[in-house]
């Protein structure tokens, strides 16, 4: 690891200022590893663990803010997020393993790279890591990478489970900077990469997550995060869904649906999910709801698999969702 | 924007003992264990928080000592594989890795103790399936897998009699 300078303020107006070549230390996980990996090199870095954004609380409309610094652990064990928001909790529990989740928090969380290979290692030209340099991706290993929200310049794959979870309960997040604080829908945070993959988020310099606010969900037990992957446990997602169904009286009243290991970012399409409004559940709805979310997917070289894997995922994760029963994150056997 | 990397004050507690120095920022826990310290128990595997050979307990919770800044957990309490065993008696749980035969080259060893310490404080032992989705982020390279869940199993079967005796 390179050298950096310190500091650890204990007020956001101190923590909150433009500077070049800094960067903020949270849970750590995915920043240091990116520093050892020399893709990262703050002369800087600002560690904002003094700050006061450890709570999770009511909100008044029956919702619930989550502190940015609360760990992905606390998060996921948290009675009122076990009770009102299991479909978070699953997602959590999918990611990661136990020791990553008690350091790493849910604002680092929003703001983790990518696991691109090409990315991660600096011999490679990446436009994400060095603006500019070209895409090794393109062309190049690429069966994890993304098939939506793809471009010219980069084909990373958004990598977070928690952050498909959130996108499905169509989350807000809390942001403070320089020039105080604003607010952002969750579906809005992520970027897609364009000609400026270099740029993950709608994040300004100075500016830093506080806080994440959980509308109220309607979902009961109509949920479920499904998640495939190479291996069981610990380990990326090729495809995952995260959806959560208002059931009435045996129809759907309306439906949220997030896609995760497919996109650049967390993948919503609102047209597919209304789709689903005030219909009972059936394989052709599902189908149909199915082929709009992947409507526009493009492969490169390797990855042709998501595109006929990613459907029959959305499909399984609808009834599951339609049916009450949860994908279980311990017993992976999925019914 | 340059500035000099200077040093900063750390004031940590190690298996029970006040630590205080000023530190390079730059310095992982996991570093400061093995290098400053010459607790090397602790293993240096990854060194990118994939391994678990690393594990340790920070405020009672395991997490991976590469991945931290010593200076980044002011005043936190840190609990090595070196701070478990109580007047020379192993922790059952050491002494049920011997038991079940639950190593082979052993580098994995003290970070799978320590995680499954941490997993029966957390209460992840309902099932074999559950023990080993929680211990997923611990891995041996000699594959002794199905005797690592047997000493966990083995020490989770212990409570229980100990707490039915108790109870009787």
């Amino acid at each position: 690891m390179r050298s950096f300078s310190y500091s650890r303020p204990t007020t956001f107006d101190e923590a909150c200022r433009n500077a070049e070549h800094t960067r903020f230390l949270a849970g750590g996980t995915n920043l240091i590893d990116l520093m050892k990996s020399d893709v990262e090199r703050p002369t800087h870095v600002i560690d904002i663990g003094s700050l006061p954004m450890r709570d999770i609380a009511d909100r008044p409309d029956g919702g619930l803010r989550l502190g940015a610094l609360v760990t992905n652990a606390d998060t996921a064990a948290h009675p009122l997020v076990i009770d009102r928001y299991p479909l978070l909790a699953s997602a959590i529990l999918a990611g990661a393993s136990p020791q990553i989740r008690n350091m790493a928090t849910n604002g680092g969380n929003l703001n983790q790279r990518t696991r691109c290979h090409y990315f991660y290692d600096p011999a490679m030209a990446c436009n994400k890591r060095s603006p500019d340099t070209g895409c090794a991706a393109r062309g190049g290993r690429n069966r994890i990478m993304a098939v939506l929200g793809t471009s010219d310049a980069c084909i990373a794959t958004f990598p977070s489970d928690m952050c498909i979870a959130l996108a499905a309960l169509n989350a807000t997040v809390n942001l403070h900077g320089p020039d105080g604080g604003r607010t952002v829908g969750v579906r809005d945070y992520h970027r897609l990469p364009g000609d400026m993959p270099w740029r993950d988020n709608i994040l300004q310099p100075g500016e830093i997550v506080t806080s994440i606010d959980l509308p109220p969900a309607p979902f009961g037990p109509h949920h479920t995060y499904l998640k495939i992957r190479d291996r069981l446990s610990f380990a990326f997602a090729i495809v995952s869904v995260a959806v959560g169904l208002h059931m009435e009286d045996g129809r759907i009243a309306c439906g949220s649906i997030a896609l995760g290991g497919v996109g650049t970012k967390p993948w919503c399409v609102p047209e597919a999910e209304a789709l689903l409004d005030g219909r009972p559940p059936s394989h052709s709805l599902f189908r149909d709801v199915a082929e709009r979310l992947l409507h526009g997917a493009v492969a490169d070289r390797d990855n042709a698999a998501k595109i006929r894997l990613a459907p029959r995922v959305i499909e399984r994760a609808l009834w599951q969702a339609a049916a009450g029963t949860p994908q279980s994150q311990t017993d992976k056997t999925i019914r | 924007m340059t500035r000099e990397s200077v040093a900063v004050p750390c004031r940590l507690q190690i298996n029970g003992q006040d630590y205080s120095a000023d530190l390079p920022p730059s310095v992982t826990l996991l570093d400061l264990l093995r290098e400053r310290l010459d607790l090397t128990g602790t293993k240096k595997g990854c060194d990118h928080g994939q391994c678990g050979a690393c594990t340790v307990l920070v405020d009672g919770k395991r997490v991976k000592s590469c991945l931290i800044l010593a200076v980044s957990i002011p005043d936190s309490v840190v609990t090595t594989i070196e701070g478990i065993a109580q007047d020379g008696r192993l922790h059952p749980m050491q002494q049920a890795f011997i038991d079940a035969d639950a190593f082979q080259c052993g580098y994995c060893t003290p970070g799978q103790i320590m995680s499954a310490i941490a997993l029966l404080e957390e209460g992840h032992i309902h099932s074999r399936a559950e023990i080993r989705e929680f211990m997923s982020g611990n891995l041996c390279r000699c594959g002794a897998y199905n005797g690592i869940i047997n000493a966990i199993e083995q020490v989770v079967s212990r409570q229980h009699r100990n707490q039915a005796g108790e109870a009787a």
